[in-house]
């Protein structure tokens, strides 16, 4: 609980990450973009879940490849790979709050309008 | 009242307020508006929190003065609209959000976690300075005509119908949010980062965790309102947008977003204010406060129970059935850990020596009004008699027990508490244990009628009411009166008290924070040195072993 | 970090041995001011992360009321111009971690070159970013000051667009839900720009104070901290660019 006398912890604060890293997550990055881009002129089709409830992967597809990019940016250009838990814990709950707001409030909207969705 | 006190003052004639100390390091008014010192930011923000709560107070005076009568005889339907408004506006984003955290949290929380400053003294100065400029635009708002939407700003009133100053207050509260969000992560990172050494969490009083809880919630929620706000004035300028009906938005997105923040906020105010008396409970039963760590977690609990019930503000208006019970049950959980602050603070009176000073005053009646304010909310929590409920007097009556009886109570308290600490004198406590007594009946006089009134039904927010109802509501008029002359006493009486009352000494409580053990007032330092901490917070033990030390070593 | 763990361990001595002249006087070390400054910029990110949550919920939800709406003004957005913008913006992400590395390696001339390269990247973003506002403009597509629906009503009166997508003409109903794409467009592309600005802004201040050596004598911690920020406002363009430019397609 206490961070005052975790010595183990401070060194890698100040971990310096290497050019070669950025490089590559950098190529990652632009792969990525490459990588979205085409799958967006491409129709991947829908999955009938239950009448009424339609998943298209396009969307999901997209999503996915930009939480994948948002990743990549937050474990190495923004060194949370190398931080304390402290830091961990704080990006952790960012998301976390941000899903209880989209999630909480679909709670309403899903069960407002059943099968529009 | 017995004569019982632990107060324990230096020898009158002989003591002195120390020469130097935070409030004479630096003179002229440059030293304060460029201080980085939290202890001047501290005093900066009350008193201008103190001002904006008188005008707020005045408003709810004429609020109290137009219900007198069934008709409409005071101001025109419109006029109450505006005070009404200006009056939940104020009390909210300018007084009660800041009211614990921003004053005492400010004041205290270094000291309580032995460090010297806030981390970021410099963001603690702009949250001030934003602060006053929301303040100046909201009286730029009342002067110019007021707003009239409530201050929930509820669309499509504030984006549609309405012609009043809803742009200028929608700023303010932007403004005022970003004040709050920099106080909040300010104490976040104060209590991680610059606790003193041996300071764990779990020797941290309970007031450093309950506003640590509620900082995270102004950190996280605030930023949603603000947005929010961003929205309804674009809605209100370019006259397309995402909340009003006419425009193909949806109105239920705004409570959605809206609650979201103001939900956590009513947590926001009252945890710390729940902090204050676990400090005092302990402090005037000279025990340690029981369960310590249900108390501490008690408070986290609360905080991420916060962000799961908003909805249950608006059962009424429209949102799914199945949505509405999910945010019912979901409610019900805060109760536990509510219930628990309660239960812990009345085991730790148990077989405590209690003696009565005004600071414990105050707590016993935030104890008592928190409870039934806290109560009444179940009621509005389950679904079936929420619909009956809301939007009447009852709901008036329910947040200003948790409001007014719980957190002003807690304010008043705490400013009692460490009013030595801040000014190095004590406060006459004859006439304030008198204006304690006469708060907590005026209190109960003007809102527990209200209950009833709910309950009969007479719904809130109008100027005029059938005239069945007059007697109960002049019954709160009455009461409102009493409540005014409570309110008004300690502004006198601390007044009077900075020159001529008693010199307080380090620790006149014989209570054992930090915070105590430095001179008062403090040091602009807080320390002369670091303090290392070796002992559990309420360790009454170590303060007497630590008095016989001194005494040992003066002799 | 010598400092907090040997009072710790309950040694009284005040440690006051040469404090570096950016350490401010209320911390016991510059580690611990170094852990305290960058916590709080995280926390700051915090509410960022929320204050977008707010535009990213009204964004899904509109959406999926509007779908139909919501597709064809999408089509309306240049794909070309969004890649190239995500590019731009990924190697100024880029840059700017390079420019922490510089910092922290004590290369004075290439922080200014690595700052200087965000700063150019960060300006060719909103270069192209008011090209597409330009275009927004000359086609009545800004929601409340420029607007008429008629692409939308009468797709072929665009050909550009309509020889790419083939879209059937919406309702007038619908069709007057495309402004409410745009509001959104606008409020997240804006205040994601606003982002950039201030971000921009920050950055030339810390181009001259870097030519004065501020930033190369061991002191990291405010470019670390921009630097977060700054890729903060890149993930927030990460999804962005897939939200509004190419998930409609199909």
């Amino acid at each position: 609980m206490s961070e005052q006398n975790q010595p183990k912890e401070h060194d890698q604060e100040h971990h310096i990450v290497s050019p070669v890293t950025y490089g590559a997550i950098l190529l990652a990055l632009l792969i990525f973009t490459g990588l979205t881009v085409w799958a967006s002129y491409i129709d991947l089709g829908a999955w009938q879940i239950a009448p009424g409830l339609t998943l298209f992967w396009n969307p999901v597809v997209a999503l996915a490849i930009a939480c994948t990019k948002m990743t990549l940016v937050v474990l190495f250009f923004m060194h949370v790979k190398y931080s304390r838990k402290l830091t961990k814990l704080t990006v952790a709950s960012g998301f976390f709050v941000f899903i209880v707001l989209i999630g909480m409030t679909m709670t309403d909207y899903f069960t407002r309008a059943w099968g529009r969705w | 009242m017995s004569a019982a006190t632990i107060v324990s003052l230096p020898d009158q004639s002989t003591a002195r307020i120390p020469k130097m100390n935070f409030l004479t390091k630096e003179n002229g008014l440059l030293s304060w508006l460029l201080t980085g010192d939290h202890k001047r930011i501290a005093t900066l923000y009350l008193i201008s929190i103190s001002f904006f709560f008188f005008v707020g107070g005045s408003l709810a005076g004429l609020i109290r003065l137009e219900l007198l009568t069934p008709q409409t005889s005071l101001m025109a339907a419109d006029t109450y609209n505006k005070v009404f408004t200006m009056h939940g506006v104020i009390m909210v984003f300018l007084f009660l959000v800041p009211s614990v955290p921003a004053t005492i949290g400010n004041f205290v929380i270094p000291m309580m976690v032995g460090a010297r400053d806030l981390a970021l003294p410099k963001i603690n100065l702009l949250s001030w300075y934003l602060y006053i400029i929301a303040g100046f635009m909201v009286i730029y708002t009342m002067a110019a005509g007021g707003v009239d939407t409530g201050w929930t700003f509820t669309s499509p009133l504030s984006t549609h119908y309405l012609n009043t100053h809803v742009i200028s207050t929608g700023l303010a509260i932007f403004v005022a949010g970003f004040s709050s969000i920099f106080t909040g992560l300010n104490f976040i990172v104060t209590i991680h980062k610059m606790r003193a050494p041996g300071m764990t969490w779990f020797r941290l009083p309970l007031f450093v965790w309950s506003n640590y809880a509620a900082s995270i919630l102004m950190v996280l929620g605030t930023p949603v309102l603000a947005i929010t706000l961003v929205l309804v004035v674009l809605e209100r300028t370019v006259h397309i947008g995402v909340f009003d009906p006419a425009y193909g938005g949806d109105p239920i997105l705004f409570q959605h977003l809206f609650w979201f923040y103001s939900h956590p906020a009513v947590y926001i105010m009252i945890l710390p204010g729940m902090g204050v008396i676990s400090e005092v409970v302990s402090t005037f039963s000279r025990k340690r406060v029981f369960g310590y760590t249900a108390v501490a977690f008690s408070s986290v609990a609360i905080a991420v129970f916060g962000f799961f019930v908003w909805a249950h503000h608006m059962f009424i208006m429209g949102i799914s059935n199945y949505a509405a019970l999910v945010f019912s049950l979901l409610t019900m959980l805060v109760a536990v850990p509510s219930a628990i602050k309660i239960f812990n603070w009345a085991f730790t009176l148990y077989k405590g020596s209690i003696t009565f000073e005004t600071p414990m005053l105050y707590a016993f009646g935030f104890m008592g009004l928190f409870t039934i304010g806290g109560m009444t909310g179940v009621f509005l929590g389950a679904t079936g008699t929420d619909i009956h409920l809301t939007e009447t007097y009852f709901i008036v009556a329910h947040f200003h027990f948790v409001m007014v009886g719980g957190m002003l109570m807690a304010f008043l308290s705490g400013i009692h508490f460490w009013w030595p600490k801040w000014t190095g004198r004590m406060y006459p406590e004859k006439i304030s244990q008198l204006a304690a007594i006469v708060t907590f009946i005026g209190f109960n006089f003007t809102f527990f009628p209200q209950f009833i009134l709910g309950t009969l039904g007479m719904p809130r927010r109008y100027a005029a009411y059938p005239p069945e109802f007059q007697a109960l509501n002049v019954f709160s008029t009455a009461g409102a009166t009493i409540l005014g002359v409570g309110y008004l006493l300690p502004i006198l009486y601390l007044t009077w008290s900075l020159r001529y009352g008693a010199v307080a000494g380090n620790n006149p409580w014989q209570a054992t924070g930090l915070e105590w053990q430095t001179q008062s007032p403090p040091l602009t330092e807080n320390f002369p040195e670091i303090p290392i901490v070796d002992h559990e917070a309420y360790d009454y033990e170590w303060l007497e072993r630590q008095q016989e030390k001194e005494v040992a070593s003066v002799g | 970090m010598s400092d907090s763990t040997s009072t710790a361990n309950g040694a009284v001595v005040e440690v006051h041995h040469e404090h570096p002249p950016y350490q401010r006087h209320h911390f016991e070390s510059v580690d611990q001011q170094f852990d305290a400054t960058n916590f709080a910029m995280w926390l700051f990110l915090l509410t960022e992360i929320m204050f977008f949550g707010g535009l990213f919920t009204s964004y899904l939800i509109m959406r999926n009321w509007y779908y139909p709406a919501f597709v064809e003004a999408s089509h309306q957005l240049n794909i070309g111009w969004g890649t190239a913008n995500t590019a731009v913006l990924i190697v100024s992400s880029f840059t700017m971690a390079m420019g922490v590395w510089s910092a922290e390696m004590r290369k004075k001339g290439m922080l200014i070159l690595f700052l200087s390269l965000t700063w150019l990247l960060g300006m060719a973003f909103l270069g192209i970013k008011s090209i597409e506002y330009t275009e927004k403009w000359e086609k009545f597509h800004v929601p409340g000051l420029h607007w008429s629906d008629s692409s939308f009503l009468n797709p072929a009166s665009d050909p550009e667009v309509y020889s790419e997508y083939h879209d059937k003409p919406l309702a007038p109903d619908m069709a007057a839900k495309t402004e409410m794409y745009f509001f959104l467009y606008f409020a997240m592309t804006g205040m994601h720009a606003l982002h950039m600005i201030i971000g921009i802004s920050i950055l030339t201040f810390m181009i001259i104070r870097a030519r004065q050596g501020a930033y190369t004598t061991g002191h990291v911690t405010y470019v670390e901290n921009f630097g977060l920020y700054w890729h903060f406002v890149d993930i927030v363009w990460i999804f962005l660019f897939p939200l509004l430019y190419l998930i409609s397609r199909y």
